[in-house]
């Protein structure tokens, strides 16, 4: 466990000074992300005690958001004030870029398919 | 007696432990209650936990930043946790080989029509223009919603607000939508629950199913980059349009 957190908090080390040094438009941990999957390129499998650590943590993830997301309690003036561009945009943009994502990919796919039978 | 407990709140209501301890509990018992629905998403972990949350904190007066000092322990986890969904993505290699030209290809039609729909709309329905720009980057993920929203004249933490509302919104309506238009590959599914509905899109795709998981961490992190890069653009296109000054 202790070897699977430090990888993971050495990749986004790393990834955080990437972003800094470079003056790159993206945050730390996703250059991390970026890195560790090369790193498991280059290794040529996913070790043991990382691939368990990290099904935890991940099984967990929405556990990590919930101190970020109750900040919307201080967005309740705003947010009621303009409640309603705020909340169709958020719901109908969701559910137009569900409906454009999912369409495409298939889309996609089965033109892919016919391409090479 | 009653002076001695108030004085116990008034200690524990500063000390961080208490605040990361109930948030640990509130989570438990909301994954508890979720188990217990057939895992309902309007019973997502992550919504009843953060409206109890809520809850608590007016009916006992703590102001967000002191719930925060306590939190913040549990937030700083999502640098690693981001770090981690390399795992994930690395087990579909083999597939994503074989399929990077559609992926490529949603990914941009999906990271587009993220960003002009959620402008349009809040534009047609008469947003201001901070609104719009807290709008705009809503699918990609917390850190990087918060960072361009910024950038391009919104308000950071409206921008993690309307993030947090999508991916709540996006989770829950993903599955009957995409049951109604016939999407049966746990691969699209995924995918399109990443690109729209980020972080808490994937948590749920990956407790749902394994490859549609894989996918949907693959679709959240391609769409962070997307976002990045393509909002200067699109907001661009939006002043061509008459949109946004």
């Amino acid at each position: 466990m202790i070897y699977a957190i430090a990888t993971l908090f050495v990749f986004q080390l790393i990834g955080e000074v990437a972003v800094q040094a470079l003056g790159l438009p993206l945050p730390g941990p996703l250059v991390g992300m970026l890195l560790l999957f090369v790193a498991l390129l280059l290794y040529g499998r996913v070790p043991d005690a990382l691939s368990r650590t990290t099904g935890t943590l991940l099984q967990h993830m929405m556990l990590l958001f919930i101190p970020a997301v109750t900040g919307v309690m201080m967005h309740f003036g705003r947010v009621a004030s303009e409640w309603q561009p705020f909340l169709a945009a958020c719901v109908g943009g969701a559910a137009v870029t569900l409906v454009v994502t999912a369409f495409t990919l298939r889309w996609m796919l089965r033109l892919q398919k016919k391409q090479t039978p | 007696m009653i002076s001695s407990l108030s004085g116990i709140w008034v200690f524990l209501a500063k000390s961080p432990l208490l605040w990361l301890t109930l948030t640990l509990l509130v989570y438990l018992a909301a994954v508890w209650l979720y188990r217990r629905s057939g895992a309902s998403p309007f019973l997502i972990p992550v919504l009843t936990a953060v409206s109890s949350l809520i809850g608590i904190l007016m009916l006992s007066g703590t102001p967000y930043p002191t719930y925060f000092e306590g939190a913040k322990f549990i937030h700083f986890l999502i640098g690693p946790a981001t770090v981690a969904l390399a795992i994930p993505l690395y087990g579909q290699l083999e597939r994503l080989k074989q399929i990077w030209l559609p992926v490529g290809v949603a990914l941009l039609a999906g990271s587009v029509a993220a960003i002009l729909s959620a402008t349009l709309i809040a534009w047609a329905l008469g947003g201001s223009l901070e609104t719009l720009m807290s709008l705009a980057p809503k699918s990609a993920t917390m850190p990087i919603a918060m960072a361009v929203a910024e950038r391009l004249g919104g308000l950071p933490s409206l921008a993690a607000a309307a993030v947090a509302v999508t991916g709540i919104t996006g989770t829950i309506m993903a599955r009957p939508l995409l049951n109604a238009l016939r999407i049966d590959d746990p691969a699209v599914r995924g995918f399109a629950v990443g690109i729209t509905a980020h972080a808490i899109g994937t948590a749920r795709a990956l407790q749902v199913h394994e490859t549609a998981g894989a996918f949907a961490a693959l679709a959240m992190g391609l769409n962070g980059i997307a976002t990045a890069l393509l909002m200067p653009l699109v907001v661009g296109l939006l002043k061509m349009m008459g949109v946004v000054p």
